[in-house]
């Protein structure tokens, strides 16, 4: 959900754009977090640990704990926490460790 | 100041006089006293923009007033950039990482696109800390998030984290943000503290009584339930010995546990410098040994703030501005009146640190500190 009133901090309009996850298509805020997006449209689960197979979220929202890995436009192990969002972005839950996409 | 210039060479081996890793408020301090004393200076953050922590602190700030207290977090940084700027001997790189130092002294940075080298011929770590985890049943699941994550995703973003959230621990990071999730419209369950009283000042746990938030001193989380997300949780009563005492299990209804159970000072580059490293509790962690110029046992490395040692911005600004100027002074520049500046901040310093909240933070920082205060 999305803060509409605050009251000390004025969120400024941004650009909307669509995405997809999961080839679903969502709406977001450009240049916000990928997971914040997320979050807002009520997504989650952003993975599920290759080992235990359990579902994982984000956590530190700072780039470092590798929580939110997810793939995005095809490259896998995205921290999604910190990426910026962009019109058009294709973003999966990753199967597995990923693959690095050969070109 | 000049926006970095960007180039595709892999190879670039550029030499700096101070390389300053993390604009958070102790490397804004540190690079302005560099800039100021006239070192040609390279200040590098992982994100888009400066702050670190502050940038999501949107409560005015306690501390002493030359540290800008009663200012609200999220103002401080452009204090700093809007001086920094005045400053052609400045260079910041946005959106780059510091990823490795190595024997040869060369520091490798990375963006999006390229690795780079660089020489720095000293080097300030100002990295800040990381979130502190907890170990109780099913702590994996989305919804259990850091105190920190939350304050970003709501005070930067405007996204609220759930409907209703669960809080773990009372120092003053959990009781902030207890406070600025009310503000958000988001239902606080209770705040949870294994001790037997908070942590956090009094004005904040205040602030929450009068919303009506229970804080459940003696109390911990046994389990988070849930499938693939936070449906509620159970917590329990805690002995002396900060056991859960049988029978006094209750169930909570929540769907976000937020965890502010300390900070881990970030020292990664610290320890691949070889500086010496010392494990102490009172500073959250593994920290540098330091003489009270903030020089490492490495002595073309510092370190500041948190990396230093978890404590807080006004502070990380002192030992920000205290590292700059001896690294600077170790190559032969200072500004007028450096020396008596030095003198007036660890003064401040030790001023912040008294009291009965700085006496755990001085007994760390007597333990992290060189036999006799200065290396041989
Ligand atoms: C909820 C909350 C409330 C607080 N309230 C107060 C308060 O009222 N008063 C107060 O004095 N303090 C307060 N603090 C504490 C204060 O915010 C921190 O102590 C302070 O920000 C530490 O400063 P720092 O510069 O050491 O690190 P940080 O602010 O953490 O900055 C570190 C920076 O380094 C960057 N970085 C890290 N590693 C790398 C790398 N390898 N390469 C490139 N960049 C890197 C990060 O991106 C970040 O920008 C609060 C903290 C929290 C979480």
């Amino acid at each position: 959900m999305r803060l509409k009133e605050h009251p000390i901090l004025d969120f400024p309009a941004g650009r909307e754009v669509v995405f997809t996850f999961d080839g679903k298509e969502l709406r977001g805020i450009e240049g916000e977090p990928i997971a914040a997006a997320l979050h807002a449209s009520g997504v989650r689960v952003l993975r599920h640990s290759p080992v235990s197979g359990r579902a994982r979220g984000f956590f530190c929202a700072i780039g470092n704990c590798s929580s939110c890995l997810m793939t995005v436009d095809g490259m896998p192990n995205v921290r999604v926490c910190t990426e910026p969002l962009k019109e058009g972005m294709v973003v999966e839950t990753q199967k597995g460790h990923g693959h690095l996409p050969i070109d | 100041m000049r926006q970095a210039e960007t180039t595709r060479t892999v190879n670039l081996l550029k030499e700096v006089d101070v390389a300053v890793i993390g604009a958070g408020p102790a490397g804004l301090a540190a690079a302005l006293a560099c800039a100021e004393a006239g070192v040609s200076t390279l200040l590098i953050d992982a994100n888009d923009a400066p702050g670190g922590q502050l940038v999501k602190q949107t409560h005015k700030f306690f501390g002493s007033e030359r540290q800008h207290a009663g200012t609200r977090g999220i103002q401080i940084p452009s204090l700093f950039t809007e001086k920094l700027a005045n400053y052609p001997n400045v260079e910041i790189m946005w959106n780059t990482n510091a990823s490795g130092f190595y024997d040869s002294g060369e520091l490798v940075l990375e963006d999006e696109k390229r690795f780079m080298k660089i020489l720095p011929k000293r080097m300030i770590v100002a990295a800040g800390a990381s979130e502190r985890f907890l170990i109780f049943r099913n702590n994996d699941l989305p919804g259990v998030y850091g105190a920190g994550a939350v304050q970003t995703l709501m005070n930067v973003y405007g996204v609220v984290p759930g409907d209703r959230v669960m809080m773990i621990g009372s120092g003053n990071i959990g009781l902030i943000v207890s406070y600025q999730l009310i503000q958000a419209g988001v239902d606080v369950a209770a705040v949870v503290e294994a001790a037997p009283c908070i942590g956090g000042y009094l004005v904040h746990a205040a602030k929450l009584r009068r919303a009506g938030v229970p804080i459940l001193t003696s109390h911990t989380v046994l389990a988070a339930h849930g499938q693939e997300s936070v449906t509620g949780a159970t917590i329990a009563e805690v002995d002396k010995e900060w056991q859960p005492m049988p029978g006094t299990e209750r169930e909570v209804e929540c769907d976000v546990i937020c965890l502010a159970v300390g900070l881990m000072p970030l020292v990664d580059v610290l320890w691949h410098a070889g500086c010496e490293m010392k494990y102490v509790p009172e500073l959250g962690g593994h920290v540098p040994v330091r003489d009270e110029n903030m020089r490492t046992s490495n002595p073309k490395v510092y370190a500041a703030g948190d990396s230093g040692g978890v404590e807080e911005a006004s502070s990380a600004m002192v030992t920000g501005e205290i590292a700059g100027i001896s690294a600077a002074k170790s190559l032969g520049h200072q500004a007028p009146g450096a020396d008596a500046r030095l003198a007036q901040l660890k003064a401040d310093l030790a001023a912040i640190r008294s009291g009965p909240t700085g006496e755990k933070i001085s007994a760390g920082v007597r333990c992290a500190t060189v036999c006799g205060g200065v290396w041989e």
